[in-house]
């Protein structure tokens, strides 16, 4: 088992945004998570390398437990690669340094090697040509799998996605979820919160349903898809296939 | 540090604070001065003819880029040469005034280029001329935009009164230094206390100003900063 | 009225002028490092560090609401009180630092806190520690937004140090009054002072929207600077 998640609790003042998440992850699997927008998708990918502090429930990566006070939080976050809904490319950097940062000052790389590194990472999401570019002028798409390939170049055991094509327009969304399904095919360990859900059904090994806090069903994609157990499962499909269109 | 000095400076405060009504006065003429002579030039600096706008831009660079501390000595020294003598209050408040105008000349024009182009089309479109569309609809708007920038110039211009000192005008430092020159001891609760009145009157200011903002305050018409 | 004008000021002045380079540059310097160091304060001092918050922001507050010149005055007739004397080169210096490091405190907390907080939490994301995030990736960004109000700053201590020959100096200001007083032909040399300024602020601020346009990065700066 890669990822094990138990019991977790997270609220902001008097509101509780995760209410006893518990789940796993095997090693190589992809899993996605939908639900309706404030249910705490977000909260909960951030709690995993802790970007946000849990305030109960522990979370085991392997047998390390990253919620224990005495991880060290730096070097589980290197193994852990996170993908954001708004990219966060470093706005003084270019593609290359974006991705050649991590690799210099986390890994401690030389800069020979790092570079290599960040080329081969750049290439792999087809922009090798924009390793000189800055990110105010590459596309949404672009920068997106920019910070795909940063994720990458640390060798990470797991990447999280928070709506990684929620900020793109619909004409770019394409060639960022092409990356993400040809990662998941070549055995790399996913969790992902998206909207998409023709990804979701194409790629996934199983679908949690997360609503108000808690996981209300967790399934394989035809099950869940065609057989909801839970009356909330069906009510969120039905409504979410009329909004994204009829892939569901 | 002993008490005593301090009292003995306090018991002064009476010359302190006729001291600061100078500052203040000086304050209220400067800000006046170039209160109007700033809107006169931020409207020709953004609606003006060509010779104008860039007449009024040079006067603002000149006007930045001179020391205030020498521009007071040139308004003094210079009417002076051309047989002309006014009082240091007098030179003082046109240099320093002169100055301020630049400065907000900057800060009125960058509030009426805020506003929206719609409204100048809009005002033209009714049939006002364009100083009637400047006058009812582009000033209201750029007058209230540019408080919190004039809240800054406030603050500024009112630390640049003690630079009258240097003509000789018996403002609050004049006061301060001439009641350390007899007595070494009092020299730092001195300093330290006009330090304190323009802190009062500083943030004092600011808060009045601010609280006027918020009267002023219109929805939808915010500045962005 | 004849206005008389003689070759022989410029020497004179242009010595004044170095001085004033001097004081101008070391203070600007010396109130780069403690304004970044009161800045970070400001932004993240938290928790224990509490007091330092208040600390800094007492500092800022203060320097920022008094003159300057009753600072320089202050510092050099006060601190004899306390059995410290400084010489008027220093008393200067310590006052324009002080002075200058408040004001730009506030630039570069302005300038750290206008990078994007993203940019903090994709630092952390990859592995980078609190101080390399920091370092890599928030300073270089602010450094590059805090340039603008940074050159206007230098252009208001190239004119604020002119302050300085009331304690004595003889920096451009103080040689001015000199040579007048000497001459008897005071307006015509604070006229010719007065160009020696606007060309040295002029060159300044030339050479910073060089360096600005040479440190810029598509994407990053402030739209509609003043």
């Amino acid at each position: 088992m890669l990822l094990r998640v138990e019991d977790l609790h997270k609220r902001y003042g008097r509101e509780e945004v995760l209410r006893g998440i518990s789940f796993s992850l095997e090693k190589g699997e992809t899993k996605v998570i939908i639900g309706p927008s404030g249910t705490g998708k977000s909260t909960l990918l951030r709690c995993i390398n802790r970007l946000t502090e849990p305030d109960r429930g522990r979370i085991f990566l392997e047998d390390v437990e990253i919620t224990s006070p005495k991880a060290d939080i730096n070097k589980i976050r290197a193994q852990i690669g996170f993908v954001f809904q708004d990219f966060n490319l470093f706005t003084h950097l270019t593609a290359l340094d974006n991705v050649r940062l991590g690799l210099m000052r986390v890994k401690g790389l030389p800069k020979k090697q790092a570079t290599e590194r960040a080329l081969r990472e750049l290439a792999r999401v087809g922009l090798a040509d924009k390793a000189k570019a800055y990110p105010a002028e590459l596309s949404g798409g672009q920068q997106q799998r920019v910070s795909i390939a940063r994720a990458l170049a640390m060798d990470p055991k797991l990447i999280l996605f928070d709506e990684p094509t929620s900020a793109l327009d619909p004409e770019l969304i394409g060639e960022v979820l092409s990356v993400m399904v040809d990662l998941a095919k070549s055995g790399m360990t996913m969790l992902v919160v998206t909207h998409e859900m023709g990804f979701a059904r194409s790629v996934a090994d199983e679908i949690i349903f997360m609503e108000k806090g808690v996981i209300v069903e967790q399934g394989p994609p035809e099950q869940l898809f065609k057989h909801p157990k839970h009356p909330r499962t069906a009510e969120f499909l039905r409504r979410i296939t009329e909004l994204y269109g009829g892939e569901g | 540090m002993a008490l005593e000095p301090w009292l003995k400076v306090w018991t002064n405060l009476p010359s302190f604070l006729q001291g600061l009504s100078l500052n203040l006065a000086l304050l209220g003429g400067l800000l006046a001065l170039g209160l109007v002579l700033g809107i006169l030039l931020a409207i020709l600096e953004v609606y003006g003819s060509r010779p104008l706008r860039y007449a009024a831009s040079a006067y603002v660079w000149l006007f930045r880029s001179i020391p205030e501390v020498l521009l007071l000595l040139l308004f003094w020294f210079g009417p002076a040469r051309f047989g002309v003598r006014l009082s240091p209050f007098a030179a003082a408040v046109l240099a320093l005034g002169l100055r301020s105008a630049a400065y907000q000349a900057q800060i009125f024009r960058g509030a009426l280029r805020a506003v929206p182009a719609g409204q100048m089309l809009a005002a033209r479109a009714l049939g006002l001329s364009k100083f009637q569309a400047v006058r009812f609809v582009l000033l209201p708007q750029a007058l209230r935009l540019s408080l919190a920038g004039w809240g800054n110039e406030f603050a500024v211009v009112l630390k640049d009164t003690t630079l009258a000192y240097a003509v000789g005008v018996a403002e609050v430092l004049q006061r301060a230094r001439a009641l350390s020159v007899v007595e070494l001891p009092l020299t730092l609760p001195a300093y330290f206390t006009v330090a304190l009145l323009f802190l009062g009157v500083t943030y004092g200011g600011l808060f009045a100003l601010g609280a006027l903002e918020k009267r002023l305050r219109i929805p939808g018409l915010e500045a962005r900063r | 009225m004849n206005l008389v004008f003689k070759w022989k000021w410029l020497p004179d002045l242009a010595q004044g002028l170095a001085l004033t380079l001097e004081l101008t540059g070391l203070s600007m310097a010396l109130g780069a490092v403690l304004g970044l160091a009161l800045a970070l304060l400001r932004v993240y001092a938290k928790g224990p560090l509490l007091p330092l918050y208040g600390l800094a922001s007492a500092y800022v507050h203060f320097f920022r609401g008094t003159p300057l010149l009753v600072q320089l005055m202050g510092l050099y007739y006060g601190l004899p009180a306390l059995g410290i004397r400084l010489s008027p080169f220093l008393a200067s210096l310590l006052a324009l630092t002080l002075n200058t490091a408040a004001y730009q405190a506030e630039y570069f907390r302005g300038a750290i806190q206008s990078v994007k907080s993203g940019q903090m939490l994709a630092a952390r994301a990859i592995g980078l520690t609190r101080l390399q995030a920091l370092r890599y990736v928030i300073l270089p960004q602010a450094l590059r937004l805090v340039i603008p109000p940074w050159s206007n700053e230098l252009v208001y201590m190239i004119k604020g140090s002119a302050i300085v020959y009331l304690v004595g100096m003889l920096d451009l200001m103080g040689r001015a009054r000199t040579i007048g007083t000497k001459e008897f032909r005071m307006f015509e040399v604070l006229v010719v002072t007065a160009l020696f300024y606007l060309a040295l602020i002029l060159l300044f601020t030339v050479a910073l929207r060089w360096v600005e346009n040479r440190t810029r990065i598509p994407g990053l700066g402030v739209p509609g600077r003043s």
